[in-house]
């Protein structure tokens, strides 16, 4: 039974992971990008993990997949598709993917897994515990590093997002105000004399 | 007792395995039932509310007071021809509406209906309803976009910006009970509250934390006032301007269980879920139902009250009341619920 639901969901990611890079709508591609992400968090719901799968929920696919999808809708018209990219270049990156590709599977192959015997599921307490704990194995330090990172970040948003103090328009002095409102003044009397000339036709 | 008759009588003729599949086909089909059934109620509840508000009738021709008006609507619009637009992106407009009513439908299964009326009682339950319902709003930014309309496009961009902001305010509403239940199964939520239903325990920081979910809900749901996702007078329908017939009703439906779900968990946080008041049908268990869905209806009830009474925001005026006014006041609700917490001094029976 298990068996059977990790394939399912391993087909599901790789043929929408093939799908997400090859699509030329970009759209379409965030899309597929979701289902790989939400196949992750079917795996480790499958694992047992259900925090984690959670996380992958919220975070990933209910966070930065709308962030995208809201940058898509922002530049993006329904109409327009993405350029093929040069043969040269496709075939660069094709040889990249294989050896990536080949990295990663002979890893998988030469490592020895062991099988667990007993498996429990992480609850909330146990992670909460772990992440404020300062003593061995505790994750006190990056948890208050982060913190830090997030806490510089917004203070950054917020920044931006105010804006500064409006700069001054300066006036450069070889400006000839003067001669601006000849040239106006030519180019509205040339105006009129056309709007003339068509209304008497 | 009943399901586990059920499952006896399967295994006398059948393998383990194949049992096992039945069974979760059978729950499939019953909590779908349920979805349909309740959709579909909760349109004619909103009408007969609505009109009761205005001075109406309401429906009242369709069976015995207008009984089966919505299930004759949901037959003409499955009858109805599914139509598009021809330079809409098909392959997401087909896919949208799924997005949407898959979510409701996955969030209604961890609800606890009764003691053992329950079919999947994740450890985590409450965060995997917030990650659940923040997938939701992907199926509507993607209905606005895939339809090529540009009152599609506003209204599902509004439905963005509001359901990711008001997504905060849920959450840390939520996380303020969850200092006092120390638990995030929604089993054990209402196992606390044995001793009091959470509102009554927390008393003052879980009222304000209750005040500030309803507002939030409501505007997660995009219900009025903070319907300005579909609002008719300036964007024809918002998002499913385009939708026809049974795609239409899957956004439809979809609402109305929102609003329930966003309801129930109420129920469940803050009004001891299936527990009767003062434990006055603690010996008969299948009360439990009856009390979770009446809470739940009051709860939808007050919802319909804020629609009909209350006029529609405005999109800055939205980002004030959340921004400026909801997450700071969330902010310092949580710190003063753990400081309760800590020093003891909650309401308990």
């Amino acid at each position: 039974m298990e068996k059977v639901i990790f394939y399912l969901l391993a087909i599901i990611m790789v043929a929408s992971a093939i799908a997400s890079v090859s699509s030329r709508r970009m759209l379409r591609s965030v899309v597929y990008l979701l289902f790989v992400l939400i196949g992750a968090a079917g795996l480790y719901f499958l694992m047992d993990y259900n925090f984690l799968a959670a996380i992958q929920l919220t975070v990933y696919a209910g966070g930065i997949v709308v962030l995208i999808i809201f940058s898509v809708l922002l530049i993006q018209h329904i109409e327009m598709e993405l350029e093929i990219a040069k043969s040269s270049r496709r075939w660069f990156s094709a040889l990249l993917c294989l050896m990536g590709l080949s990295i990663f599977l002979g890893t998988i192959y030469s490592h020895p897994f062991a099988v667990a015997e007993t498996t429990s599921t992480t609850t909330v307490a146990e992670i909460g515990r772990a992440l404020l704990s300062f003593e061995k194995g505790g994750f006190i330090l990056p948890f208050e590093v982060i913190s830090i990172l997030l806490l510089a970040a917004m203070i950054g948003a917020i920044t931006i997002a105010k804006g500064g103090k409006e700069i001054k328009q300066e006036v450069p002095e070889s400006l000839d105000i003067d001669k601006i409102l000849q040239d106006a003044k030519q180019q509205a009397e040339e105006k009129v004399m056309e709007l003339e000339s068509s209304t008497k036709n | 007792m009943k399901i586990l008759s059920i499952n006896e009588w399967l295994l006398s003729f059948m393998p383990a395995g194949a049992a096992s599949i039945t069974e979760m086909v059978l729950i499939a089909l019953i909590y779908l039932t349920v979805f349909a059934v309740l959709g579909l109620y909760l349109v004619l509840l909103e009408r007969k509310v609505a009109a009761w508000f205005q001075l109406r009738l309401g429906p009242n021709r369709v069976g015995y007071k207008g009984m089966f008006q919505t299930l004759a609507d949901a037959l003409k619009l499955v009858s109805k021809e599914l139509t598009g637009t021809v330079k809409a992106d098909k392959f997401l407009y087909n896919l949208a509406p799924y997005f949407v009513i898959i979510t409701a439908l996955m969030a209604l299964s961890v609800f606890p209906f009764t003691e053992n009326l329950q079919a999947f009682d994740i450890n985590i339950g409450l965060f995997f309803l917030i990650a659940i319902s923040s997938i939701g709003v992907i199926g509507i930014l993607l209905g606005g976009w895939g339809s090529n309309n540009k009152f599609a496009l506003i209204g599902a961009m509004r439905s963005g910006v509001q359901t990711i902001s008001y997504e905060l305010s849920v959450g840390l509403s939520l996380l303020t009970m969850v200092i006092l239940t120390g638990s995030l199964q929604l089993s054990e939520i209402i196992e606390v509250q044995k001793n009091g239903w959470l509102i009554v325990q927390g008393h003052i920081p879980a009222m304000i934390a209750f005040m500030i979910y309803m507002i939030s809900g409501t505007a997660e749901t995009n219900r009025a006032p903070f319907d300005m996702v579909e609002a008719e007078s300036e964007l024809g329908a918002g998002y499913h301007t385009e939708y026809s017939g049974m795609k239409f009703a899957y956004f439809f439906l979809a609402e109305f269980i929102n609003m329930f779900i966003i309801a129930a968990i109420a129920t469940t946080v803050f009004f001891g879920g299936w527990l009767s008041p003062f434990g006055i049908t603690e010996s008969i268990p299948f009360m439990g139902i009856f009390w979770f869905l009446a809470k739940t209806f009051v709860l939808v009830f007050l919802m319909m009250w804020f629609r009909w009474t209350f006029p529609r925001l405005r999109v800055d005026q939205l980002l004030t009341l959340e921004w400026k006014y909801l997450l700071p006041i969330n902010l310092v609700n949580l710190v003063l619920m753990a400081v309760i917490v800590w020093l003891n001094i909650t309401i308990q029976f």
